[in-house]
């Protein structure tokens, strides 16, 4: 019998609410009509599993994947995945994108008048270990202007899309540097009502995971929705 | 103690970079394959060209390929899709037809495909369910039938019949035909 995720709706302000007008792209985008009960059936109650097959050597450096190397300050970032009883999820697929130091993204879409680096494309992925760590070498994304209002920057930030025990569990999100001081300005940051929840996505500055001489190192934990309780638990 | 699960942000417009990996959508095996064609479109009626489609099915017996051991050599389980959408909005995909699901002792699911919904301008991504055309189990689902009457043909797709080998379905975000998505 495999265990099942047991989900639990979200506490108000911990996730942002789909119509946040300060963030004009949702405006249009948003549903408007109630929401509908969705029973937690075996189709929620299950998901895809990743195996090492989908991850490439160099997936989680995302400094080595061109013949030269990016320009920009190399970091670390590692970190937990766990579920909301703090158990590890393990064999968990994180997949991370990102604009290059200079605040570029390489992607046809973006016009942003910064230039490119050759040596970045910004993307990388890997599986979480049975303590459910990850970690991955890249360089610090560079701020960048977006249209949203007038002056309107994007915080120095890194995507981040995650699959945990079951569909149910599946979370997009972006994880901040401390210190940035366009975050307060942010309404996809500012989307998160709650302050607490909110400043769990800005990572921390971790000495001790630094490589002395190479790269600095920042840690950012994730917590997926529900836990991998057994049935007999669940019934408690 | 309970952690509280980290906060969701949009999937933005460039995920592609990242994303993009996973978005072949391998042939599905089998002679039992449907194709659905459509458009994510926004509350103008206008396309959506950045938003990003994850589907999660079951096979044709109504089982998910969830266990570990069941990710295969190219490293992905069976049932998992992601689609992107074009520069017009438009999506297709061909998907295995799933089977009926349990819905617990005694009553089944129709055959349907969740359908997980990321694009600029969603800061959480949306979830909803695509239905079949023509299908008698429909009339028993208890998802459908929980479902408003005005409300519950936005999740079954367009096709003359539930065999029909190619199939319609659009997801509108808002607006007075707004797709059906659920809370979670």
């Amino acid at each position: 019998m495999p265990t099942m995720p047991v989900i639990e709706t979200a506490a108000p302000g911990t996730q942002p609410e789909y119509h946040y007008p300060p963030y004009v792209s949702s405006i249009l985008r948003s549903p408007r009509k109630p929401l509908m009960m969705l029973p937690h059936t075996l189709t929620e109650r299950t998901g895809p599993v990743f195996g090492h097959g989908i991850v490439a050597a160099n997936d989680s450096n995302l400094t080595a994947q061109h013949p030269g190397q990016p320009l920009g300050e190399r970091i670390i970032v590692h970190g937990r995945v766990l579920d909301e009883d703090g158990r590890p999820v393990r064999d968990a697929l994180v997949e991370v994108w990102q604009a290059n130091a200079a605040g570029r993204y390489h992607h046809r879409v973006d016009q942003h008048h910064a230039p490119l680096d050759p040596n970045f494309t910004g993307c990388g992925r890997m599986l979480t270990d049975e303590n459910g760590c990850y970690r991955f070498k890249s360089i610090k994304p560079g701020a960048y202007p977006w249209a949203n209002h007038h002056n309107a920057w994007r915080p120095a930030h890194i995507h981040f899309s995650l699959f945990g025990a079951g569909i149910l569990s599946r979370l997009v999100t972006q994880m901040y540097f401390p210190g940035d001081p366009l975050q307060p300005y942010d309404p996809i940051f500012n989307s998160i009502a709650d302050e607490k929840a909110r400043n769990r996505l800005v990572s921390r500055f971790d000495l001790d995971a630094t490589e002395p001489g190479y790269a600095l190192a920042f840690s950012f934990d994730v917590v997926l929705r529900g836990s991998m309780k057994t049935p007999f638990e669940a019934a408690q | 103690m309970k952690l509280v699960p980290t906060a969701s942000q949009t999937v933005g417009p460039y995920f592609r970079i990242g994303l993009e990996h996973l978005c072949a959508n391998p042939a599905a095996k089998g002679a039992k394959t449907v194709t659905v064609r459509g458009r994510v479109l926004d509350a103008n009626r206008e396309p959506v060209p950045d938003a990003m489609l994850e589907l999660w099915q079951a096979d044709l017996r109504g089982q998910y390929d969830s266990q570990p051991e069941s990710a295969n050599s190219r490293g992905r389980a069976a049932g998992f899709a992601r689609i992107a959408t074009a520069d017009d909005g438009s999506f297709a995909f061909t998907a295995g037809r799933p089977g009926a699901v349990p819905f617990d002792g005694t009553r089944i699911q129709a055959p349907h495909i969740e359908v997980l919904v990321f694009a600029r301008g969603l800061l959480r991504q949306l979830i909803t369910r695509m239905y079949f055309p023509g299908e008698e189990a429909n009339a028993a689902d208890p998802v459908l039938q929980s479902l408003p009457d005005d409300r519950r043909a936005t999740l079954i797709a367009r096709g003359p019949s539930s065999a029909a080998e190619i199939l319609e379905w659009n997801i509108v975000l808002q607006g007075e035909d707004e797709t059906v998505f659920f809370a979670w």
